[in-house]
């Protein structure tokens, strides 16, 4: 039997394993006058810049995170006046907080995000200096997350009574968790909740999903 | 025995009248001033106890007996029990000298419908008003705890200072009637054959005003809103002796109501009362007058306090003595200056 | 009512008075602990947290289309602002936009709801600061727009009118005529609250130079809403990055000048005119058309985040939404526009008197089922 003849050069190999295009929207790169000012002031500190779905986003380290607000609140590129959220999402898997900060620019009609990711155990700056909003918006970070913020003015727990012990938003305080202590010194009943705020979760029965 | 049915029983009997047919009209009032807010509020009011809630007056007060009286613990028990009583028996007794009309015919003899004629009625009123103030104090005070003092202290200081304009707002009416007798000062208007408020518009106002402000009412009623942050005087008070705090005010709009129409709306004289083409009117007897007078100021009490917002109390204390103040005593000098250019006399 | 005091009665200098939780003018459960000169109010110092749900948890835990009638719950007065925010933006996550049919109900039923929840606002600031009648005018009126909503899903009060997608229900028959006949009698009333407070000088008195704010101070705190305009600010989401249909419609901004209570009162009123006139022009030019758009029943965004932010009558109410790709989000975030407004109360009323606490709580417009979440 004669040996098939090679392929032709250039040819592509048979039933190639090509990666399908990712579906769905992607984050496209951003640069803009203002992201090269920061890239130029704080180059160490910059980690990216992009765009998703037509929102601008930087993504910073947090060290000197205070210096840089201050530089957006007070350029002349593209000055963000207006602070209008600060809040952190918890990723436990890498045990990172990524505090998440939205600006407003009234007079460019711009707005950024930017995104510092901290261990759990780290501090942040706080930029309730800069903005006065960030006063309480970091009080809730801290209230629900357990985010310490450095230089606050008044860091202590906002929506949940002083003495709740445990973190609520965090992924491993289960959404019917309750703080028994509190419930008996306050309300004198017993709470009757499965789980308590301290007890290992993961080594009981199975962790609670939300449809229980 | 002549002397003893003039000047025993006959009076014996107007008071006791006046004693019997005053509750019922406060408690009118309180069911009126429900109808009227609500009708002005687009809403019905009480409908519930009696046809069209003709019967709350009734079940008002029994539910305030019916409630258990409580005492704080650290007041002061005797004047706590004291205090409303200090303010409803000067409310009260005022209406010892108000007119309600000119002698009547009564089994062939002529009884004037008012228990008594004092020649210094005017001062009567005021000096007898001003005793109200002292329960009001003492009632902040029995209660022992800061807010009712505080609230208390404040109805008191801001009833005294619309006292000096009210008094000096009626001084045009004295001078121009020349007596303190009430039953005189109808009788001048009945001779001039004007009311007086067409000698003294400003006088009236003012004297309206102060009296508002004098009973704790709106536009005035800061010191005891649901509001504000101190409850005011009558906080600890609670069923039976709530109801005589409420009482002494209802009866209060009463008096500066009737007040009003005798100094300035010709008390029981009817329009124009000695023109004599007029002279049909007659047929409503002068006391009728003296009503339908008396219920037009009482709805306007009840207008204001559906219409408009409440003054701050800084604001009602200026509006009190910067403005009330000086237009009465402006007021009082102007009638002087007119009365003796005119020879008024 | 609690206090504490330094030194007694007659010669104390500052006295601690806390306000609330329960208190007829608060609001909801709200407490501020006033510091007091007499009669001055030094500081004052709000705790909230009394009526915490824990409504971002549950964004966690429940899909995205259960999701929306919790948020109902956060501002209950103006129910349909949260749902809008919400359905608008996981649909921009999903990239897809509802049919133009079922975007001219939602500008419809919005603006609907932004004057119910003014007329709120306007019945218990009034009511308040005294004048009663005003309060059962303005609810004569909300009654009509509650007869509205109730026609259109059977709820007055939490709606939950839009679903992610579009809406779910068609318009009633009779819907067009009841809200023409509405928006044709509304001025007529408007112009009745106007008689009742605008020229009057008690009215006046209780609010002019009350609560004042200037236009730096409330962006440095994060005003938005009625409360920045009154300050002269005149910025609006719905002008400034339209969202639903509002492009196709004309309606003014009104601002005020001085930033005081007076003004956040008119720049109020005027907001319940403009907001009859875009419903005015929506009604009458609602296209054909489905009302869901085309998408899977399961809804899973792709992975990312995305924060999108309506026009609510508070103010700027923002959600920002991280999804992990699947049917229920990562982070379900509020920005609630009372919680930042109320910050503000500790520069407002410094230097005022206890009487004007009430007020300044009144011109903030704000409802704590937001605050608290």
């Amino acid at each position: 039997m004669p040996k098939p003849p090679p392929p032709p050069p250039g040819a592509k190999p048979a039933a190639p394993a090509v990666p399908a295009k990712p579906k769905g929207p992607q984050q496209e790169p951003w640069s803009s006058p203002l992201v090269d000012a920061i890239k130029q002031k704080f180059g160490g500190e910059f980690i990216k810049s992009y765009s998703f779905l037509g929102q601008n986003q930087i993504e910073l380290k947090k060290d000197r995170i205070a210096e840089i607000m201050t530089f957006l609140r007070d350029n002349d590129i593209v000055p963000f006046a207006y602070l209008v959220d600060e809040t952190a999402v918890h990723w436990p898997k890498t045990e990172e907080f990524e505090i998440v900060y939205i600006l407003y620019s009234f007079s460019k009609n711009e707005r950024v995000r930017i995104k510092a990711r901290i261990k759990e155990w780290e501090p942040i700056e706080s930029v309730a200096g800069i903005w006065t909003t960030a006063d309480w918006l970091e009080r809730e970070v801290y209230d629900m997350f357990g985010v310490q913020y450095a230089n606050h003015p008044n860091l202590k727990r906002i929506l949940l009574p002083e003495d709740w012990v445990g973190y609520p938003l965090r992924k491993d305080y289960n959404i019917r968790l309750q703080d028994v202590e509190w419930v008996r010194k306050h309300l004198g009943i017993d709470s009757g909740q499965k789980y308590y705020v301290g007890e290992a979760r993961h080594e009981d029965e199975g962790y609670i999903t939300p449809s229980d | 025995m002549e002397f003893a049915i003039d000047y025993v029983l006959i009076p014996l009997i107007k008071i006791a009248v006046i004693l019997a047919i005053l509750p019922l009209l406060v408690a009118a009032l309180t069911l009126a001033e429900r109808k009227v807010i609500a009708f002005m509020q687009v809403r019905l009011g009480p409908m519930r106890v009696g046809p069209w809630g003709l019967l709350q007056p009734i079940a008002d007060p029994i539910k305030l007996l019916l409630k258990e009286d409580i005492i704080p613990e650290r007041a002061d028990r005797w004047i706590f029990a004291l205090a409303p009583v200090i303010t409803l028996i000067p409310a009260f007794i005022v209406f010892a000298v108000i007119p309600f009309g000119p002698a009547i015919n009564i089994l062939g003899k002529p009884v004037s419908l008012y228990v008594t004629d004092v020649n210094i009625g005017l001062l009567y009123v005021l000096s007898i008003s001003s005793v109200g103030v002292l329960g009001i104090i003492l009632g902040g005070w029995a209660s022992n705890s800061k807010y009712p003092l505080l609230g208390a202290l404040r109805s008191a200081a801001q009833m005294v200072s619309y006292e000096v304009a009210l008094g000096f707002s009626i001084i045009g009416v004295l001078m121009l009637a020349g007596s303190l007798s009430l039953v005189s000062i109808v009788n001048a208007q009945k001779n001039a054959g004007i009311w007086y408020v067409f000698y003294q518009p400003l006088a009236f106002i003012l004297f309206f005003i102060c009296g508002v402000a004098e009973t704790n009412r709106a536009p005035f009623d800061l010191p005891e809103a649901e509001s504000e942050l101190v409850a005011g005087f009558h906080t600890e008070y609670s069923g039976f002796r709530f109801s005589l705090f409420f009482l002494a005010e209802y009866a209060n709009m009463i008096t500066v109501s009737s007040m009003a129409v005798t100094l300035f709306w010709g008390g029981w004289l009817r329009p124009f009362p000695n023109v004599p083409a007029l002279a049909f009117l007659d047929w409503i007897p002068p006391i009728l007058w003296f009503a339908i007078k008396v219920i037009v100021f009482l709805y306007f009490y009840l207008w204001f306090r559906a219409s408009w917002p409440r003054y701050r109390y800084d604001q009602l204390m200026k509006v009190g003595w910067q403005w009330l103040l000086p237009l009465s005593m402006a007021n009082v000098i102007v009638t002087a200056v007119l009365m003796l250019l005119l020879n008024k006399g | 009512m609690s206090t504490r005091e330094e030194q007694t009665l007659f010669d104390a200098s500052e006295i601690t008075v806390s306000m609330g939780p329960q208190h007829p003018s608060t609001h909801g459960v709200l407490q501020v602990k006033l510091k007091l000169d007499g009669e001055r109010v030094i500081d004052a110092e709000c705790v909230i947290g009394y009526l915490h749900r824990g409504v971002e948890k549950l964004g966690e835990a429940q899909t995205y289309g259960q999701f929306v009638p919790t948020l109902d719950r956060m501002d209950y007065i103006a129910a349909v602002s949260n749902c809008l925010g919400y359905c608008e933006a996981v649909e921009k996550l999903l990239g897809i936009t509802a049919p133009p049919r079922a975007q001219y109900i939602r500008v419809i039923m919005t603006e609907l709801n932004r004057i119910s929840s003014h007329l709120l606002w306007l019945g218990t600031h009034a009511l308040d600061i005294g004048a009663m009648t005003v309060f059962l005018y303005a609810f004569r009126e909300r009654e009509e727009i509650l007869k509205i909503f109730e026609n259109y899903c059977g709820a007055r009060l939490t709606t939950h009118m839009f679903r992610i997608g579009g809406t779910q229900y068609e318009i009633y028959e009779g819907f067009q005529d009841q809200v023409r006949a509405f928006v044709k009698d509304f001025p007529r009333h408007v112009d009745e609250y106007e008689t009742l407070l605008t020229e009057n000088r008690i009215w006046i008195g209780r609010t002019r130079g009350v609560g004042v704010i200037s236009a730096k101070d409330a962006i440095d705190y994060g005003l938005t809403g009625p409360s920045l305009r009154g300050s002269g600010v005149e910025w609006d989401l719905r002008k400034a990055k339209p969202y639903a249909v509002y492009s196709d419609f004309q309606f003014d901004i009104p601002t005020g000048q001085q930033g005081d209570t007076y003004d956040r009162y008119m720049v109020r009123i005027e907001e319940m005119r403009q907001a009859a006139r875009i419903v005015a022009q929506a009604v009458e030019k609602i296209p054909d058309g489905p009302l869901m758009a085309k998408m899977s029943k399961i809804i899973k965004p792709p992975v990312g985040d995305i924060y999108h932010s309506i026009e609510a009558p508070k103010g700027e109410l923002g959600y920002y939404i991280v999804s992990d790709g699947s049917t229920l989000a990562y982070r379900a975030r509020v920005r609630p526009p009372s919680f930042v407004n109320l910050q503000a109360l500790k520069k407002m009323v410094a230097g005022h008197m206890v009487a004007d606490v009430v007020a300044i709580i009144g011109t903030l417009d704000i409802v704590l089922g937001e605050i608290d979440r």
